[in-house]
C-alpha cells in the first residue's frame, strides 16, 4: 500500500551559501595561495565538485607554524584571559549569527543531513566557543594550579564527520588557554574550516593565532612532526592515532588522540524499549553512523531480543535516506567513495561470515554515495563485523543471558570510548557504568554531547578528554 | 656482622614478587647485587621477559577486584603498608644506607620520607575522585558526572638512584586509585625493593596488586612497553637514557599505553609530588542518565 | 469495529482475569523514559510538511476534528450552529471537506442530531459524569444510555482517576466494559466507545501507557487524552505514548483502537505534528477520521485559513471564517 502521506520534498535553500571557486590556506591572518598542488572537495550527495583546495605542503606548514609562534609570543600569550576570551564569544556570536550558512556548507561538503547540521552541529558549535571563552580568564581556579601556561602552538588534525564541530573541539580549548593553532580539516570536508577562518577575521582575531592548512596525509604528518609544533591534537582513526603516537615518541610534544570504538548498546529485557529503539537508531544511523562513539554493537537481552528486533526493524522502515539538504532526510550521503567501499567491504564480509542482513526497502540516489540503513543479526564477537569499526550506519545484533556476560562483551574489544545501556533499574544501571570500560557510558540515552561534558577513550580509543573542566588539561602545563 | 664472629653468613638469594608468591626468575638466573662501596651484599633473581609476562597476568587477574574495592579499604591498605614499614624500619635504613651510600641518619631521614610519603598517597584514596572528578551542567534534562577510574595494568620502570623513596614515590600513586603494577626496580640497587615486597607480602595487599621484578629495565621494559595487555607505562626508571625512552614509547603506542615520559634526570625525590603521578593513571568516565519522572 | 469480531490474545485473556493479573500485566509493561520520549515527539515535530504534503495533511485534520462545545452555557441554538459549521466549515469553498464529528454533552445530543441529518458527520457526547467522573456506576450507566438513546454515535467517557490512581485497576476496567455495555444499540448500530484519560491527572507517561493498555483490553474503541478540563491537556509526548500503545494492541491481538487527542491544539501546525507522529509511530493505517480524531473548538478556523491560503496562496483573517 502506497502511503497518501508522502512528504514532498523541502528542501533548504543553499543560496546563503558562497562557495567560491578556489581556496588557499589561512595563514597569519590571510588567505594564501600555498605551494603545493591542490585538490578537489566535492559534494558527495551529487558528487558535484565543490571547489579547488590548496594543498599544503611542508613550507606551508612551517609557515602557518612559524605565525602560530609569533602570535603566541607576541600577542596572544601575553594577552590576559579576559582579553581572550571577548575574542572567543565574539567567535561564538558570529557563528550563532552565521548558523544557517555553517549547517547548509556542512551538509553540502560532508552529506549530512541538515536537519543534524541545524539542530546538533552547529549550535554545538556556538555552544562550545561560548563555554571556553568563559574559561580564559579563570583557568587559575580550573584545579590546575594558581598560575596554569599555556603550551604553546597546537597542532591538530580533525576527521571529516563532524568538521566544523571537531575544530570547535580543537580550537575553543586551545585558544582559552592561551595557544595558538595551526588546524587541518580533513581533505573531504574542508569547507566550513575555511568559513570558520573567515569568521576569525570577521571577530578581528589576531593574525596567527589560527591557522588553517588544508591537505590530506602527508599535511598532516607534516604538521605533526613540526619541531616547533608543542602539542599534537587528533581525532581520526586509530591506526593514524598510532602513527602520531610513534611519530611524537622521544619529543616533548604533549598529545591527546580521540580515536576509533566499536560501543556496545546494552539493552536488558526491563528497558524503556521505544526509547531504547530511538536511542538504537540514534547511536548508529545519526549522521550516517559516521561518529567514532556510535553504538554500533547492540548487546540485548535474549529474552526480549525478538520484541525488541520488531520494534526496531518497524522503526528503520521510517528513516528517510537522500538529500542532505531536506529537511526531512534523516540519512544522509556516505561521505565519499572510499568510506561507501569500506562500509559495503564490511558488509559483504558480514554477509559471508553467516549474520543476517536486513535493509528497509529504501530507494538510494542514482548519484552520490549511498548507504541504506542496514542491521545484521545472529553476530557473534567472533565476527569482524563486531569487532571492526565500521563507521557506516551499519548495526550488528548480539545477544546476552546475563548482566555479567553483558559486561564480558561489551568490553570485550580494544576499544573504550563509549557504551549505551537501557534498563528501568537504577542500582544496574550505576553497577553497569562502573564495569564498562569506557569514556562515556549514556545510560538510557546515547550519542549526547556537551561542550561542559567531558569525551574522550579507554584503550584504543586514544587518550586525553576534549569538552567541559578536564578538557583544558589538554592544552595546559 | 661482627668480624670476629666466626659464624659463616648464610648468603640469600632474593627472589622476586609475582601475584603474592615469591618465585625465582623462570630463566634461573640471578645476579650479584654490591653495596655502593662494591662488597657483595647478596644475589637478586634476574628477571627475564617470561617473568614480565607472568607478572602482567598476575597483574591483570588482580586488577578488578582491587578497583573493585572501596576507596576506604584501598587507603587502609596502604597505610597498613606504612605501619609494617615502620615496623621494619632499621631493616628499611639497613638496605637503603647499603644500596645508596648513605650516612645512617640520611638513610633514616629517606626512610621516614618513604614512609611518610605512603601515608600520604593512603589519603588521597578516598579524595582523589572529589579533586578531579565532578559534576557537569549539561545544557538539557540529563544527570551527568565525571569520575576517574583506574587505567587498569601499569607497567612502572622504578628509579635507578633513590631506590626507596623513589620506588615507593612511584609505585603508591599507581595503586592507591586501583591500578595494579608491574615494577621493576632499580638494578643496582633492588635490595630496598625486596625488602618493600616483603612488607606487602605481609601488609593486605592482595596477591598481583605490585608485582616486583629486579633486573635490567632495558632488559625486561621492552616486552612490557610493546605488551598489549599493559594499559600504561612510567619510564621514570630510565631517566636520561632518551635513546631507551623513545624506543619504548613507539612500542607503547601499538596498543596506545598512557605514557608518563621519561625525564631528562631523576627527580628530586623530596619534592612535593602533586597529583600529576595519580592522574597519569587515571581515566575519566563520563556518565549521562536523563532526569525524568 | 464493534471488536466483538475479534479474538482476544490468549495472553491478555490472563491479564484480565484478576485484579493482581491485572496489575502484573500493567506493571509489567516496558517504562517509558520521560526524556527519551519527549525527545521523540520534539523530532518528530521537526518534519517540514509542505506543498501537496501539506494540503494533504490540512484536509485530513478537518476530517479529524471532532469540532466540540462542551459548556455550561451551550444553547440549542448554539450547538446548531456548529453543527452547520462542522458539516460544511467553510461555506465559500464546496471541496472543503466536512468535520468528523461534533461533541457535546448528552443533553445536546438530539438537537445535533436533527442539525447533521444524513450528512454522515457524527454526533459524539461525553459521557459518565464528565468531566470529573465522581458519581455513581448507575448515574454514569444511565447518563451514557441517554445519550445512546437520544442519537449519539460516539460516547466519550471519562474513567475514574482517582480508582486509577489508587491501583484499583480492575474497577476501572469494570466500568469501561459496563459503559461499553450501555453503548449497544438493539440494531447492533453500537455506539462507538472513547476513554478519555485526563492524562494531566495521571501525570506520568507510565501510567498513560498503563491506562492505555487497560482501556483498550476493556473495549475501548478510541483512547483520548483529556476533557480539555484540566492543563495540561493534549500533548505530543502524551499522544505518542498512546500511538505506541495502540500500534502494539494491533500487532499482538490484530484489533485497531483509535487515539484521540482533545484539548489545546489550536493551529494548523500542531495538527500537522500529529499527523505527522500517527503516520510515523502508529502508520499509516491511522491517518484517517476513523482511526484518529482531534478534540477541538479553534483549530478548525486555522485549519481553514491555512488551506486557503493553499489554495489562493494568500494569507487569510478570521473574518473570512465563521465563528461558530
Amino acid at each position: 500500500m502506497t502511503n497518501p502521506f508522502e512528504y514532498a520534498p523541502a528542501p533548504e535553500s543553499r543560496s546563503i551559501v558562497d562557495i567560491k571557486p578556489s581556496y588557499g590556506l589561512f595563514v597569519n591572518g590571510e588567505f594564501t595561495e600555498g605551494h603545493g598542488t591542490s585538490f578537489k572537495t566535492i559534494s558527495p550527495a551529487t558528487e558535484e565538485v565543490l571547489a579547488e583546495i590548496a594543498e599544503a605542503d611542508e613550507a606551508d606548514v612551517d609557515a602557518a607554524v612559524k605565525a602560530a609562534r609569533k602570535a603566541y609570543e607576541k600577542v596572544w600569550g601575553p594577552m590576559s584571559g579576559r582579553e581572550r576570551a571577548k575574542y572567543l564569544y565574539r567567535i561564538a556570536r558570529i557563528i550563532q549569527e552565521r548558523s544557517r550558512e555553517l549547517a547548509v556548507l556542512e551538509s553540502i561538503d560532508n552529506g549530512k543531513p541538515i536537519k543534524e547540521s541545524r539542530d546538533v552541529d552547529v549550535p554545538t558549535v556556538a555552544a562550545h566557543f561560548f563555554y571556553y571563552a568563559g574559561w580564559a580568564d579563570k583557568l587559575a581556579y580550573a584545579g590546575r594550579g594558581t598560575d596554569p601556561r599555556p603550551l604553546g602552538v597546537a597542532g591538530q588534525i580533525i576527521p571529516w564527520n563532524f568538521p566544523l564541530l571537531m575544530l570547535a573541539w580543537k580550537i575553543a580549548p586551545a585558544l582559552a588557554c592561551g595557544n595558538t593553532v595551526v588546524l587541518k580539516p580533513a581533505e573531504t570536508t574542508p569547507l566550513t574550516a575555511l568559513l570558520f577562518a573567515e569568521i576569525c577575521q570577521q571577530a578581528d582575531l589576531p593574525p596567527g593565532v589560527v591557522n588553517i592548512v588544508t591537505g590530506a596525509g602527508a599535511t598532516g604528518q607534516a604538521l605533526v612532526s613540526h619541531p616547533d609544533v608543542d602539542k599534537v591534537a587528533f581525532t581520526g582513526s586509530t591506526d593514524v592515532g598510532k602513527a602520531i603516537a610513534r611519530a611524537v615518541a622521544g619529543t616533548e610534544k604533549r598529545v591527546t588522540l580521540e580515536l576509533g570504538g566499536k560501543a556496545a548498546n546494552v539493552v536488558f529485557d526491563d528497558a524503556p524499549l521505544d526509547q531504547a529503539v530511538e536511542g538504537i537508531v540514534n547511536g548508529i544511523f545519526f549522521n550516517q553512523g559516521h561518529v567514532c562513539c556510535a553504538g554500533s554493537r547492540l548487546l540485548v537481552q535474549e529474552s526480549v531480543a525478538d520484541e525488541l528486533l520488531a520494534k526496531l526493524k518497524r522503526r528503520m522502515s521510517t528513516l528517510r535516506v537522500g538529500d542532505p539538504l531536506d529537511k526531512n532526510t534523516d540519512i544522509g550521503a556516505i561521505n565519499s567513495a572510499e568510506q561507501l567501499a569500506k562500509i559495503r567491504e564490511l558488509s559483504e564480509i558480514g554477509e559471508a561470515e553467516g549474520a543476517g542482513r536486513w535493509s528497509p526497502a529504501c530507494d538510494l540516489p542514482e548519484t552520490g554515495f549511498w548507504f541504506p540503513p542496514t542491521l545484521f543479526t545472529g553476530v557473534s564477537q567472533a565476527h569482524r563485523i563486531a569487532r571492526e569499526e565500521i563507521f557506516g550506519p551499519v548495526l550488528s545484533v548480539l545477544t546476552f543471558r546475563t548482566p555479567s556476560e553483558a559486561v564480558e562483551k561489551a568490553n570485550n574489544t580494544p576499544y573504550g570510548l563509549s557504551a549505551g545501556v537501557w534498563t528501568e533499574k537504577g542500582s544496574r544501571i550505576l553497577s553497569m557504568a562502573n564495569q564498562l570500560r569506557a569514556g562515556v557510558v549514556w545510560a538510557n540515552t546515547f550519542n549526547k554531547f556537551d561542550p561542559t561534558s567531558p569525551f574522550g577513550g579507554f584503550k584504543e580509543s586514544g587518550y586525553g578528554r576534549e569538552g567541559g573542566r578536564h578538557g583544558l588539561e589538554a592544552y595546559l602545563k | 656482622m661482627s668480624p670476629t664472629n666466626s659464624r659463616v653468613d648464610v648468603r640469600k638469594t632474593y627472589k622476586l614478587y609475582i601475584g603474592g608468591a615469591f618465585p625465582r626468575s623462570e630463566s634461573g638466573h640471578s645476579y650479584e647485587v654490591a653495596d655502593s662501596l662494591g662488597k657483595f651484599v647478596a644475589n637478586a633473581a634476574l628477571a627475564s621477559r617470561k617473568d614480565a609476562r607472568d607478572a602482567v597476568v598476575a597483574a591483570r587477574k588482580a586488577q578488578a577486584s582491587w578497583a573493585g574495592r572501596t576507596a576506604y579499604n584501598r587507603a587502609q591498605i596502604l597505610y597498613r603498608i606504612a605501619e609494617v614499614m615502620e615496623d621494619r624500619r632499621p631493616q628499611f635504613v639497613q638496605a637503603t644506607q647499603q644500596s645508596e651510600g648513605l650516612t645512617a641518619a640520611k638513610a633514616e631521614k629517606v626512610v621516614d620520607e618513604a614512609i611518610d610519603r605512603l601515608v600520604w598517597y593512603a589519603g588521597w584514596a578516598d579524595k582523589i575522585t572529589q579533586v578531579v572528578g565532578n559534576a557537569n551542567p549539561v545544557a538539557g534534562p540529563f544527570f551527568n558526572l565525571s569520575t576517574p577510574e583506574p587505567t587498569g595494568v601499569v607497567a612502572v620502570l622504578a628509579p635507578q638512584r633513590s631506590s626507596l623513596l623513589g620506588l615507593v614515590s612511584v609505585v603508591a600513586p599507581v595503586i592507591v586509585t586501583g591500578n595494579t603494577a608491574v615494577v621493576v626496580s632499580s638494578y643496582e640497587r633492588p635490595l630496598p625493593a625486596v625488602t618493600f615486597a616483603e612488607v606487602l607480602a605481609t601488609s593486605d595487599v592482595p596477591g598481583g596488586v605490585v608485582n616486583l621484578l629486579t633486573g635490567s629495565a632495558a632488559t625486561i621494559a621492552p616486552w612490557l612497553a610493546a605488551h598489549m595487555d599493559v594499559n600504561a607505562i612510567d619510564l621514570t626508571g630510565i631517566a636520561g637514557e632518551p635513546a631507551l625512552a623513545t624506543e619504548l614509547e613507539v612500542a607503547a603506542a601499538d596498543n596506545l599505553k598512557r605514557v608518563r615520559r621519561a625525564p631528562a634526570v631523576e627527580p628530586d625525590w623530596t619534592l612535593d609530588p602533586g597529583l600529576e603521578p595519580i592522574t597519569a593513571f587515571l581515566e575519566i568516565k563520563t556518565v549521562w542518565h536523563p532526569i525524568g519522572i | 469495529m464493534s471488536g466483538t469480531s475479534t479474538i482476544p490474545d490468549p495472553g491478555l485473556a490472563d491479564a484480565t482475569r484478576s485484579e493482581a493479573a491485572l496489575r502484573r500485566f500493567l506493571h509489567g509493561l516496558p517504562g517509558v523514559d520521560q526524556v527519551g520520549a519527549e525527545a521523540r515527539a520534539a523530532g518528530l515535530g521537526t518534519r517540514s510538511i509542505k506543498t501537496s504534503a501539506k494540503e494533504f495533511a490540512l484536509d485530513l485534520a478537518i476530517r479529524m476534528v471532532d469540532l466540540t462545545t462542551l459548556e455550561g452555557q451551550d444553547t440549542p441554538g448554539k450547538v446548531r450552529a456548529l453543527a452547520s459549521k462542522a458539516m460544511r466549515p467553510d461555506p465559500a469553498d464546496p471541496t472543503c471537506p466536512a468535520a468528523a464529528a461534533v461533541c457535546v454533552y448528552p443533553d445536546m445530543v438530539a438537537t445535533v442530531k436533527e442539525t447533521l441529518g444524513s450528512s454522515g458527520v457524527k454526533v459524539a457526547a461525553v459521557a459518565t459524569a464528565f468531566p470529573s467522573g465522581r458519581a455513581a456506576l448507575d448515574i454514569k450507566l444511565a447518563d451514557t444510555r441517554d445519550a445512546v438513546e437520544a442519537g449519539a454515535d460516539e460516547i466519550d467517557m471519562v474513567i475514574d482517576r482517582g480508582a486509577f490512581l489508587a491501583g484499583h485497576y480492575q474497577q476501572v476496567f469494570d466500568e469501561i466494559v459496563a459503559v461499553k455495555q450501555a453503548c449497544a444499540r438493539a440494531d447492533g448500530e453500537d455506539a462507538h466507545l472513547k476513554v478519555i484519560f485526563e492524562t494531566g491527572e495521571l501525570q506520568t507517561y507510565d501510567n498513560v501507557r498503563r491506562a492505555s493498555w487497560l482501556a483498550m483490553m476493556a473495549g475501548a474503541d478510541f483512547i483520548k487524552t483529556s476533557t480539555g478540563k484540566v492543563q495540561p491537556a493534549a500533548t505530543l509526548p502524551v499522544t505518542l505514548i498512546m500511538l505506541e500503545a495502540v500500534r502494539d494492541f494491533r500487532e499482538q491481538t490484530g484489533t485497531m483502537v483509535g487515539v484521540k487527542p482533545a484539548g489545546g491544539i489550536r493551529t494548523a501546525k500542531d495538527a500537522i505534528k500529529y499527523l505527522v507522529m500517527v503516520n510515523e509511530v502508529a502508520g499509516p493505517d491511522w491517518l484517517d477520521p476513523d482511526w484518529f480524531r482531534f478534540g477541538a473548538s479553534t483549530l478548525l478556523n486555522d485549519l481553514l485559513m491555512q488551506r486557503t491560503k493553499m489554495t489562493t496562496g494568500r494569507y487569510s483573517g478570521p473574518d473570512y471564517f465563521t465563528l461558530d
